[in-house]
């Protein structure tokens, strides 16, 4: 029963979870959002506490359930776990606790998150560590089956999908996504919760208030035969048949040694039990994973490319160099900013405009950053503020938004066509949502022409004029990043 | 035949049903009754060129907007090639129907329509059809004497003949910035000799008809015929823009443009042969909005929006030809049939189509036919895609309207906003307009792109903010 309650919960919560994180529209922010905020390190981070209270009330009641049923990177490795198992029967045995290595590396953690120190905090996040994987490796596929069915909606004047681009918005990223997921896969292929009990720094954590849980998985001596199919159906490693123990501090409260045991000498209850549970036997899991993956690479044989032409051949555009990187409003500052942001990519994923990707930036590494080839900050769209489960990116309104000077536009008089093609532009003033953008006279090389001048306490650094220039590849006007946020 | 006895079987079907929807409105005085008819019983109407005999089919092919092999035209698919087979198929269908005028030019379909028109042409008899092409002027790369004799020996060598029926001087009456329309013409056809030039092939029999099609500035058209009343030239026809709304609007759409009615009767006055062009404003006419669509349809349930105007355009004594940019075999078909005979438009129909073109350019839509003169635009922006998009929008009703706080209304922006960037990729969008200007001179209705682009950029921004 536990176990089945588990693998409902799980298929639930990853569809969520998984959603959100692909970004699929359909207001999705607004019905699973809550699924993020509930996450231990972001919510840790985003100051609000209550969640991060909850979990660890949650866990000092039934155990480790958090890392069973809500982590995205635990429910990930219980799905390898469970391959491994298909291939290898009854593999596991119990292992020592490696005090050492949790303790030390929880230490080294906790250390880092207080210098901030993000590229050690972010890559051992889980929740953040699936984030990326989703972001990266599932999104793509998921974008061209969104644009399949734009295609179709396209056809049949439906208005459900909308095209988007599909885009790698950072080798970096991309490549520690797909690391961490192979890793992961393998050691819980053969390890199962491994990681879970070793390295993962929220596993830890909360281990530290299972070891004395009310409700755990207790032994009934009496009936035990000493089988040993509880110790080597759990993936945590924790169950020692012969002692009849378990370690508490590494079990995650799965549920399997209880439906392994045909004695019914294992119970998962408050006190020492003697009532009687009949064993449940759960085959189908899990095969939605399977089901999406394969309804993605059907869209991708489907999808075709579009064909410009005819038309002025367009040079992409380049990011500029940018002295300040620019960080979304409602950041407050690129060090705050860099002290909460768990580089979940919950925000690049859910950007309309295409403006947020991760940094490559060391220090920074993997936390978004905005930039505008592809789009600008649009002045209706508040999204990554609504999404950010770690207050990185602090929840403000439209017209908040519209007061966060994120930064400042700077001309570039050699890139500008005004000076270069001699043609009449504004297109920079034209867009400027705060109207910091006036055209003025100016003695060019031909003659008297309209430049553009920006008024630094107007730009809010919204991006537009940049993503707008007429200039290729680079804009002839750009953002520049503030240090900290202006409110005015 | 089959298909001809279907339609008269559905025909009897529908007079049956209109005679009862008639009945049921017989109070309303100002609702004429619904008839049945069906076009296409018998052969093509004719007109006889008064200066060579020619007998010209009323309809004429114009190889402007040939079909792709991606599908659509080439402004749907700019880089794919001309789809030849069906072209071929087009032009047999054609000739077989009795069409006989082909219009082309050295510079449309992005300068291969005469090589697919000679491919096609070829097939046939050279004196089962007369040719139409010009000496365009689009590019002053071309106004030399020497580029000028080139283009027009290589229409020759494009089109597989020696001789072209119906030579015209491209679209005269455009101006720029720098030039007016008279400069502008001197440097292009005067200065150049080239205009004497063409006399000359004319005389050695290599030109049969010379002539001009017309956009733009009336003073160069009164030009031209003052300088054909003196006998310094000779005009043997002249292509006009003509249709129901140019008739009496052409001056309140556009400013500077000339009622088609003022262009008509100067030519018909001089016994100058008119041929039309742009008789359904680049397909618009044939595309009306629900309300506009009813009135024809009360009138004649059968007949298609579109026969309206090109009914309109044949009537006109001295119309030679009316020229019509058909890309797919349907319009084909369908054009087949209107001239087959000609129904001449009735007072009455007039008066109807007269109260129609108000009730159009009430409609504020972007007068802009997708002709692509403006294009390539150099900052990427596809101009007819996004005037087209807009003006589909409005005279199909989906402009979103009423109260903005209503669901109706959030729904219309969401199609509004979602189609836009369906029909035009995100870079090739009115907000990429810099106002450079370049396209304003190329434009044949004298449309102020710039201006209506930064509306429709506006509107977009104040949907997108909402």
């Amino acid at each position: 029963m536990l176990r089945k309650i588990r693998i409902c919960l799980q298929i639930i919560m990853m569809a969520l979870v998984t959603l959100l994180l692909l970004g699929i529209g359909f207001k999705v922010h607004l019905w699973a959002g809550w699924v993020a905020k509930i996450q231990f390190l972001p919510a840790l981070l985003s100051v609000t506490g209550g969640m991060v209270f909850l979990s660890i009330l949650l866990t000092f009641i039934f155990g480790r359930i958090y890392c069973s049923v809500i982590c995205p990177l635990g429910i990930m490795q219980d799905f390898f776990s469970w391959l491994g198992g298909k291939a290898k029967k009854n593999r596991f045995s119990y292992a020592k606790e490696n005090k050492v290595l949790r303790y030390g590396f929880l230490g080294v953690f906790i250390l880092a998150l207080i210098i901030g120190f993000a590229p050690l905090t972010t890559l051992f996040e889980p929740y953040s560590a699936y984030g990326r994987i989703v972001n990266s490796l599932f999104k793509p596929l998921y974008d061209l089956l969104n644009n399949w069915l734009a295609g179709m909606d396209a056809s049949n004047d439906r208005y459900n999908f909308t095209e988007v681009q599909i885009w790698t918005r950072s080798v970096t990223t991309f490549m520690v996504a797909l690391l961490t997921l192979l890793v992961l896969a393998v050691i819980a292929w053969r390890k199962g919760r491994l990681y879970c009990n070793t390295i993962c720094p929220v596993g830890t954590t909360l281990s530290l208030c299972s070891r004395n849980s009310l409700f755990r998985v207790r032994f009934d001596k009496d009936k035990c035969k000493n089988c040993g199919m509880c110790e080597k159906n759990c993936k945590a490693q924790a169950i020692d048949f012969k002692n009849c123990t378990v370690d508490y501090s590494r079990c995650v409260v799965c549920g399997d040694c209880l439906d392994k045991c045909k004695f019914d000498a294992l119970h998962y209850t408050a006190k020492k039990p003697a009532v009687a549970s009949k064993p449940i036997d759960n085959e189908r899991r899990a095969f939605l994973v399977g089901a999406a993956v394969a309804g993605a690479s059907a869209a991708m044989a489907q999808t075709q490319m579009k064909v410009d032409g005819g038309l002025a051949v367009l040079e992409d555009k380049k990011a500029p160099k940018r002295q300040t990187p620019i960080t979304p409003p409602g950041s407050i500052s690129a060090k705050h900013m860099q002290k909460h942001c768990t580089a979940c990519q919950l925000c690049v994923s859910s950007c309309p405009n295409n403006v947020l990707r991760p940094s490559t930036d060391l220090m920074k590494l993997m936390q978004p950053v905005m930039s505008f080839e592809r789009g600008y900050c649009r002045p209706e769209c508040t999204r990554c503020s609504q999404v950010c489960p770690a207050g990185a990116i602090k929840p403000i309104s439209r017209e908040e938004k519209t007061m966060q000077h994120v930064g400042h536009a700077v001309w570039v008089k050699d890139n500008c066509v005004v000076l270069t093609d001699g043609v009449s532009c504004g297109n920079c003033a034209r867009h400027c949502p705060t109207g910091a953008i006036q055209m003025i006279d100016y003695e060019g090389p031909n003659g008297a022409v309209k430049v553009p001048a920006v008024d630094e306490n107007k730009c809010i650094g919204c991006g537009a004029c940049e993503h707008l220039c007429p200039a290729r590849p680079f804009s002839a006007i750009y953002v520049e990043g503030n240090v900290t946020h202006h409110i005015s | 035949m089959d298909r001809r006895e279907f339609i008269k079987h559905i025909g009897a079907v529908t007079v049956a049903s209109s005679v009862v929807l008639s009945a049921c409105q017989s109070n309303d005085n100002e609702t004429p009754i619904a008839k049945n008819v069906i076009d296409g019983q018998g052969e093509m109407t004719y007109r006889t060129n008064p200066n060579t005999g020619d007998r010209v089919s009323l309809l004429g092919y114009g190889m402007m907007r040939l079909p792709v092999e991606e599908g659509g035209t080439l402004r749907d698919h700019p880089n794919s090639p001309i789809d030849q087979e069906l072209v071929n198929q087009e032009i047999d269908y054609a000739l077989e129907h009795g069409v006989n005028y082909i219009d082309t030019s050295p510079v449309y379909c992005k300068g291969m329509s005469e090589h697919a028109t000679g491919i096609a042409l070829a097939r046939h008899p050279r004196n089962s059809y007369y040719i139409a092409t010009k000496l365009s002027n689009f590019s002053p790369s071309t106004w030399s004497t020497e580029a000028s004799k080139t283009m027009f020996e290589n229409s020759l060598k494009e089109l597989q003949t020696d001789y072209v029926d119906y030579l015209l001087l491209h679209s005269i009456g455009g101006e720029s910035d720098e030039m007016d329309c008279m400069t502008m013409f001197n440097a292009r056809y005067m200065d150049n000799g080239i205009l004497d030039w063409l006399v000359e092939q004319k005389q050695a029999g290599r030109i049969r008809n010379l002539g001009f099609s017309f956009h733009g500035n009336p003073k160069l058209f009164d030009t031209m015929l003052q300088w054909h009343d003196e006998g310094r030239y000779h005009w043997d026809f002249v292509q006009i823009q003509m249709n129901y709304v140019d008739w009496n609007y052409a001056h309140v759409i556009e400013e500077e443009n000339v009622n088609a009615s003022y262009l008509y009767n100067e030519l018909h006055r001089r016994g100058i042969p008119v041929v039309i062009m742009e008789p359904l404003l680049g397909g618009r006419l044939a595309n009306q909005p629900d309300f506009i669509v009813k009135q024809m349809k009360e009138r004649e349930p059968e007949t298609p929006v579109a026969r309206w105007a090109f009914r309109y355009a044949g009537t006109p004594e001295g119309i030679l030809t009316v020229l019509s940019g058909m890309t797919y075999m349907e319009h084909l078909v369908q054009n087949v049939e209107t001239y087959s005979p000609l129904r001449p438009i009735t007072a009455e129909e007039d008066e109807f189509l007269m109260k129609v073109a108000e009730e159009f350019v009430e409609l504020k839509t972007v007068p802009c036919t997708s002709c692509n003169y403006c294009m390539p635009c150099p900052y990427g922006l596809n101009i007819p895609v996004i005037f087209s998009y807009y003006n589909a929008c409005i005279t199909e009703g989906k402009m979103p309207a009423g109260n903005t706080e209503a669901k109706a209304y959030h729904e219309a922006r969401k199609r509004f906003l979602i189609g836009y960037d369906r029909n035009v990729p995100s870079l090739r969008q009115a907000n990429h307009c810099i106002g450079c200007n370049q396209c304003v001179s190329h434009c044949p209705q004298k449309i102020d792109i710039p201006t209506e682009l930064h509306r429709i950029d506006d509107y977009v921004e104040q949907l997108k903010r909402m």
